[in-house]
C-alpha cells in the first residue's frame, strides 16, 4: 500500500542475496526488499532511494527517522510497560547519552492516542493479545516520526477480526498522515481492500505492479499460485478465491 | 511507576545503603556505638575532642570503613553488572558470572598469584582473562547455527568450565605452604584484607564505568528488543553492545579481582530491582546499583560476625542466592516467555 507520492521511496534495479544464492534480480516488495529499506541486508546490485538519498550513505539512525518498521514477530525479553515500548521509538531521536524528554513523551502518548491504546499505557506488554501488539508496536514506529513505514506481514499471527482492525488502522494512519506505507502480505485479498499499489512477486521475480485492479487479476494470480484462481467482482468490491475441485 | 514515586523510591534506596554502611561501622566482635561511629567520622574532618580509644579509631577507619565501602562498591558493580548483561542478551538468566567473565578473571588473579604479582598486576591480569572469556562465550555462542539464548548460556558454562579448570591447573601446580591457600581463599571470596590503597585503585575503575553504564542505561532498553529491532530503531547495536560489555567487564573483572568470586549478586539483585521498580533500564540500573551496593554490605556484615571465623562471601552469596532465585524464578516465570 503506498500513498501516490512515487518519490518518497525510489527502487531501482535491485538486486540482493542471502548467502550467495541470489535471492531477487528485479525491483520487488518482498521481505527482502523490507530488510534492505531497514538496512538489515545490503542490495548486491541496484539502489535505494528514501527521499532522493541512496540508503548506503545513510546512517542506521538516519535510515530510523525516515523509515519505521513493524517486525512480523518479536520475542519479549522483560515485561516492558506498553508505554516504554512506544517510547523506545523515540530513539533515533536521542542522543548517545540522553534520554527521551517531556516532548518524546507526549510524542509517544499521542501515537498510543493514535492507535487506541493510552488506556493500556501502563500495562505490560507481555500480557497484551497479538493484535494489541501489534497496534503497540505501530503506535511505536508512529513515535519515530518517519514518513515511511514498512511491514513486514503486520497480520500473519492475527485473526479474522484483528486483522482487519490491523489493517483499516493501517490505512487510516497512512491517509490522515500522509505516510507511504510499504508491506508485504500473503492473501492477495488483503492487497485487493487496502493498497493503493501492489506488486506481486515470485521466484524473487516481478511479475506485476500497479493499482490493485490492474495487478491482482485472475490471469496473474493464476500465474503466481500454480493454480486456478478466480476474482468475484460485486459492485466495486473484489474478492479472491482459489478454484479448487471438491 | 511514575517518575516522581521512583525519585522517593531511589532517595529511599540510597538512605537505606547509608544506614546499612552505618550499621556496618558498628558491626564486629568489637562492637562500637553508632554515636562513637560518627564523632570518629567527623573528626577525620573536623577537629573535636577525642572521648574515644585509638582502637576504636583503628577499627573503624581502618578496618571497618574501607571494608564497607568496598563492599558497597563491588555490589554496585557486580549488581549493574548483571542488570546490563541481561539486558544486552535480552535474557533475564544470565549474569557476567553465567557467561564466564568470573571464572576467567578468577584464572588471570591465580596466575598472577602464582608468579607473586603486585595487586595492580593481578587486577589488570584477571581483567585481560575475564575479556577473553566474554570473548570467547560469545564467539561459541555465535558459531552455532541456534542463536537462542539457552546456546548463550551454555556457551558461557562450557567457557567457565574451561577456565575453572586452568583455576584447578594452577592451585595443583601452586606451592601448597604459601600460594595454594591464597588462591582458593581468594577465589572463595573475601573483603577481609581489604585496606584503603585497594580500595582506591577500585574505585578509579568501578565508579566511572558505573557513571558512563547508567549514562548509556536507555541503550540498553533498545537493545533488549534484539538486534534487528535496535537497528530500525535506528541504534547500531554492535557498537554499542561493546562498549557496554566493556564497560561491565571491566568493573566484574576489577571486582573479582578485590574480592575474589562472589556468584548471584548479579543474578538475584537485579531481579529484586526489577520487583520494585520494572524493567525499565532508565530505573533497573540505579535501582540494582543502591540495591547492590546493600546486599554486599549485609553479606560482609554476616560473613563477619556469624561466628568466629569468617565466613566466604561466595559461599553466603550462593547459599543466600540460590533459594532466593529459585524463589523469584516460580514466581515470576509468566513474565519471561
Amino acid at each position: 500500500m503506498t500513498q501516490s507520492r512515487p518519490s518518497v521511496v525510489d527502487i531501482q534495479n535491485l538486486g540482493f542475496a542471502y548467502g550467495d544464492a541470489e535471492v531477487l534480480h528485479d525491483l520487488t516488495m518482498a521481505i527482502g526488499l523490507l530488510r534492505c529499506v531497514e538496512r538489515l541486508l545490503t542490495p548486491r546490485t541496484g539502489t535505494i532511494l528514501i527521499d532522493g538519498r541512496d540508503l548506503k550513505t545513510l546512517s542506521a539512525r538516519d535510515v530510523s527517522r525516515r523509515a519505521a518498521s513493524v517486525p512480523q514477530s518479536h520475542a519479549p525479553a522483560f515485561p516492558y510497560t506498553v508505554q516504554d515500548i512506544v517510547l523506545m521509538g523515540r530513539n533515533p531521536h536521542l542522543g548517545t547519552a540522553s534520554q527521551p524528554g517531556p516532548h518524546d513523551v507526549a510524542v509517544a502518548r499521542q501515537a498510543m492516542d493514535e492507535l487506541g491504546i493510552r488506556a493500556i499505557a501502563l500495562r505490560p506488554y507481555t500480557q497484551l493479545s497479538g493484535g494489541q501488539l501489534q497496534l503497540v508496536l505501530l503506535a511505536r514506529a508512529l513515535a519515530q516520526e518517519a514518513h515511511v513505514l514498512l511491514l513486514d506481514e503486520p497480520t500473519a499471527h492475527l485473526d479474522f477480526r484483528n486483522r482487519h482492525v490491523v489493517l483499516s488502522t493501517i490505512r487510516d494512519l497512512a491517509v490522515r498522515l500522509g505516510l507511504t506505507v510499504i508491506m508485504t502480505v500473503h492473501d492477495p485479498n488483503d492487497a485487493m481492500q487496502y493498497a493503493d499499489r501492489v506488486g506481486l512477486v515470485s521466484n524473487g521475480g516481478l511479475i506485476a505492479l500497479g493499482t490493485p485492479d490492474e495487478v491482482l487479476t485472475a490471469d496473474n494470480l493464476g500465474r503466481l499460485y500454480g493454480m486456478p484462481i478466480e476474482v468475484l467482482t460485486d459492485g466495486s468490491r473484489h474478492v479472491i478465491v482459489a478454484e479448487i475441485d471438491r | 511507576m511514575k517518575r516522581g514515586r521512583f525519585a522517593l523510591t531511589l532517595l529511599v534506596m540510597w538512605l537505606g545503603v547509608l544506614v546499612v554502611l552505618l550499621a556496618s561501622l558498628c558491626l564486629g566482635r568489637y562492637p562500637v556505638a553508632p554515636k562513637t561511629v560518627l564523632q570518629v567520622l567527623v573528626s577525620r574532618f573536623v577537629p573535636i575532642a577525642r572521648t574515644w580509644d585509638a582502637t576504636v579509631e583503628t577499627v573503624v577507619w581502618q578496618v571497618r570503613l574501607p571494608r564497607a565501602l568496598t563492599a558497597a562498591l563491588v555490589g554496585a558493580a557486580l549488581a549493574s553488572g548483571g542488570a546490563v548483561f541481561q539486558g544486552l542478551f535480552h535474557n533475564p538468566l544470565v549474569s557476567p558470572y553465567v557467561l564466564g567473565v568470573s571464572s576467567g578473571a578468577g584464572f588471570g588473579a591465580a596466575v598472577a598469584i602464582l608468579l607473586g604479582a603486585s595487586a595492580a598486576v593481578t587486577q589488570a591480569s584477571a581483567f585481560a582473562t575475564g575479556a577473553v572469556a566474554v570473548s570467547l562465550t560469545w564467539l561459541v555462542a555465535r558459531s552455532g547455527r541456534d542463536r537462542s539464548h539457552v546456546t548463550l548460556v551454555l556457551a558461557g558454562f562450557v567457557v567457565g568450565s574451561l577456565f575453572s579448570s586452568l583455576v584447578a591447573g594452577a592451585q595443583y601446580v601452586a606451592d601448597p605452604s604459601t600460594k595454594l591457600p591464597q588462591i582458593v581463599f581468594w577465589l572463595m571470596g573475601s573483603l577481609a584484607s581489604v585496606q584503603w590503597s585497594d580500595l582506591l585503585r577500585a574505585t578509579v575503575v568501578i565508579v566511572p564505568c558505573l557513571v558512563a553504564v547508567t549514562v548509556l542505561r536507555w541503550k540498553l532498553n533498545i537493545l533488549s528488543m534484539g538486534d534487528d529491532e535496535a537497528r530500525s530503531l535506528g541504534e547500531d547495536p554492535g557498537a554499542m553492545r561493546v562498549v557496554l560489555i566493556g564497560l561491565t567487564t571491566m568493573t566484574t573483572a576489577v571486582s573479582v579481582a578485590i574480592s575474589g568470586v562472589i556468584g548471584w549478586v548479579g543474578l538475584v539483585v537485579p531481579h529484586l530491582a526489577r520487583g520494585i521498580v520494572g524493567p525499565d533500564a532508565r530505573k533497573l540500573i540505579p535501582a540494582s546499583i543502591a540495591l547492590g551496593a546493600i546486599y554486599m554490605m549485609i553479606i560482609d556484615d554476616v560473613a563477619r560476625t556469624l561466628t568466629m571465623a569468617e565466613i566466604p562471601l561466595g559461599i553466603l552469596t550462593g547459599i543466600v542466592g540460590a533459594p532466593v532465585f529459585a524463589l523469584l524464578l516460580r514466581r515470576s516465570r509468566s513474565d519471561w516467555d
